[in-house]
């Protein structure tokens, strides 16, 4: 009991110290999966609109695809990504394996099925009329896919926090290709996972508060949003 | 009169089902026409295919001499045309915003923007509504921002897919009552879907039945209705005799319209002036020889038997009094009266017995 205790009042006098490293760390895996999240609502979006939107052969394979890829384990991601920035690899010659922009890449390919998939579901609850009611009332083709999309910003700002949530507590793909290398591609969940390892409780809860916090404040804002837009 | 919009072999085909076979179709400027028939039976089809919303249909659309997608771009076309549907189909926005989407397509100057959603606003009495989301408004408000909305462009054609039928009765009134007077005031030219006769009769110039895609019978209302083309027109548009009319007096509730030179008593309160459709049901007209003056039948016509035709149980007798009337009358009165063709009989029916329509 003495050493939960222990771990949490030391915990918090990091936090309150406001720490060098963890700050770096928290900055770190803010910047990171931050930018795999908009990489992933850029590609994730489009993509999921094109697919909602028009009828081809095999749609329903695809949207099955991109289902499962909601599902994606991110140690799968990592094994990939990793062999393929691998020194031999396709990518090797980038050398940009063990960097944090490795860990993008991975967190990005982790991301943009959730957000396609949450796309397509969202832009497919539209009404169908919806599209012809745009078109016949002058707009472009351009014009009718960003009204539509404005129409589902809702759903669309949860396809966000959940590709949000889903990468910054991710670890495999993380450790496997940011290496977990201290002070360049250290992330509050690889961090977190080496703390604990070494027993350093008090360092690992402080971590693991400030994760769960940044998750908390994040949705927070998200359904501040959207709980105010539909009220209105 | 000029066309603005003629359609011509106008096909439309679904997982080898014929949706649509429109053959030809001509609508006047400033006309309103109004197409009826029952539900699938290709109403709204004609109106999306005549917008140019379907990508495969065969057959050429024409507005104002160019056809449309050869000589005039679908986009442009597009732009001189709105559709308002059954749903409502608004923004997730204000009410103003969604009034302005058609603008805001066009990329039009926010000071003209606000001007025409203003005044549209008013126009369709949602003026108060304008910083209001869209997802708190009743039915009718929504249909009346819907309205405002394909308004708000300035079309020079609209298309209405049964606009008032999601509306419960009072709404649905009101709303009739003003899309009649903006579309007078406005002169826009209109096409309607409808299977409400009494709203065709009331908002359109023509009529078109339409029954399995195709057009059946296409006139002025009082024509289509009182000289149905076929069996399935006759049972849709109903066997009541329609009769237009101008209010000439009013006296204790009962108004005095005049029909073709003819005087008809009717109830209700109306100006001297207006214009009237009146309906008459077949089983409300009683036929004599002579009629006794003790009868408290209003109206008295004297009038030529054109047609007796057998209906089973009944017979159904076609008169011209000066305009034409129908009766229903059983076996037994036609042997009392001895009835005929060419015989001439008097035909009389109450005044509460004529249902009565604003025009």
């Amino acid at each position: 009991m003495d050493l939960i205790l222990e771990g949490i009042k030391k915990a918090f006098l990091l936090l309150f110290t406001l720490d060098r490293e963890v700050l770096d760390i928290t900055i770190l895996s803010l910047k990171v999966s931050g930018l795999a999240t908009i990489i992933s609502i850029f590609i994730g979006v489009s993509t999921g609109t094109m697919i909602a939107l028009n009828e081809f052969p095999g749609k329903r394979i695809v949207v099955s695809l991109v289902n499962t890829g909601m599902g994606l384990p991110p140690v799968v991601v990592g094994l990939f990504v990793t062999i393929f920035l691998w020194r031999s690899g396709p990518f090797g010659f980038l050398g940009i394996l063990y960097t944090p922009l490795a860990i993008i890449i991975a967190q990005s390919i982790i991301a943009t099925p959730i957000v396609m998939g949450i796309t397509v579901a969202a832009m497919q609850q539209l009404p169908r009329k919806l599209r012809l009611q745009i078109l016949a009332l002058g707009a472009t083709r351009l014009q009718m896919v960003w009204t539509l999309i404005k129409e589902a910003r809702l759903s669309l700002l949860a396809a966000v926090m959940a590709g949000f949530g889903g990468v910054i507590s991710e670890i495999g793909a993380s450790i496997m290709v940011g290496g977990n290398i201290k002070g360049y591609s250290r992330v509050l969940t690889t961090a977190t996972v080496m703390e604990t390892s070494r027993g350093n409780f008090d360092v690992a809860i402080a971590l693991s508060i400030i994760l769960l916090l940044l998750a908390y404040f994040i949705n927070l804002i998200l359904t501040h949003i959207q709980q105010k837009e539909r009220q209105r | 009169m000029t066309s603005i919009l003629e359609a011509k072999g106008l096909r439309v085909e679904r997982a080898g089902a014929q949706l649509l076979d429109v053959l030809h179709l001509n609508i006047e400027e400033s006309e309103v026409l109004a197409l009826i028939g029952p539900n699938g039976a290709g109403k709204s089809t004609l109106l999306v295919t005549l917008c140019h919303l379907f990508k495969s249909f065969s057959g050429a659309i024409i507005f104002k001499g160019k056809q449309v997608g050869r000589e005039l771009p679908v986009s442009q076309y597009r732009r001189r045309i709105s559709m308002v549907f059954q749903e409502p189909l608004l923004f997730n926005a204000t009410v103003f915003e969604n009034v302005a989407a058609g603008l805001r397509f066009r990329s039009i100057g926010r000071q003209e923007i606000e001007g025409s959603v203003k005044e549209n606003l008013e126009r369709f009495g949602i003026g108060h509504l304008s910083d209001r989301s869209a997802r708190t408004l009743s039915g009718g408000e929504a249909q009346r921002t819907s309205l405002a909305r394909a308004f708000a462009v300035k079309p020079d054609m609209l298309f209405l897919d049964e606009p008032f039928s999601a509306l419960d009765p009072p709404t649905r009134e009101s709303l009739i009552e003003d899309l009649e007077r903006i579309l007078d005031e406005s002169g826009t030219t209109a096409i309607f879907a409808t299977h409400d006769r009494i709203e065709a009769l009331r908002l359109s110039d023509r009529i078109a039945v339409m029954n399995q895609g195709r057009i059946l019978q296409i006139g002025a209302p009082d024509d289509v209705m009182n000289h149905p083309a076929d069996e399935f027109v006759a049972s849709f548009v109903g066997v009541e005799t329609i009769l237009k009319g101008k209010v000439t007096g009013k006296k204790l509730g009962i108004v005095t319209v005049s029909v073709l030179g003819h005087e008809v008593a009717v109830i209700g309160d109306y100006g001297i002036g207006e214009n009237l459709i009146l309906c008459i049901r077949p089983e409300n007209v009683t036929l004599s020889i002579n009629p006794s003056e003790t009868t408290s039948a209003r109206n008295t016509f004297r009038g030529t038997i054109e047609r007796i035709v057998p209906m089973g149980l009944f017979h159904k007798v076609e008169l011209d009094c000066g305009f034409p009337l129908v009766a229903y009358i059983t076996q037994d009165a036609v042997d009392a009266l001895s009835l005929c063709e060419g015989s001439d009989v008097a035909a009389s029916l109450k005044a509460t017995a004529i249902h009565v329509v604003r025009k």
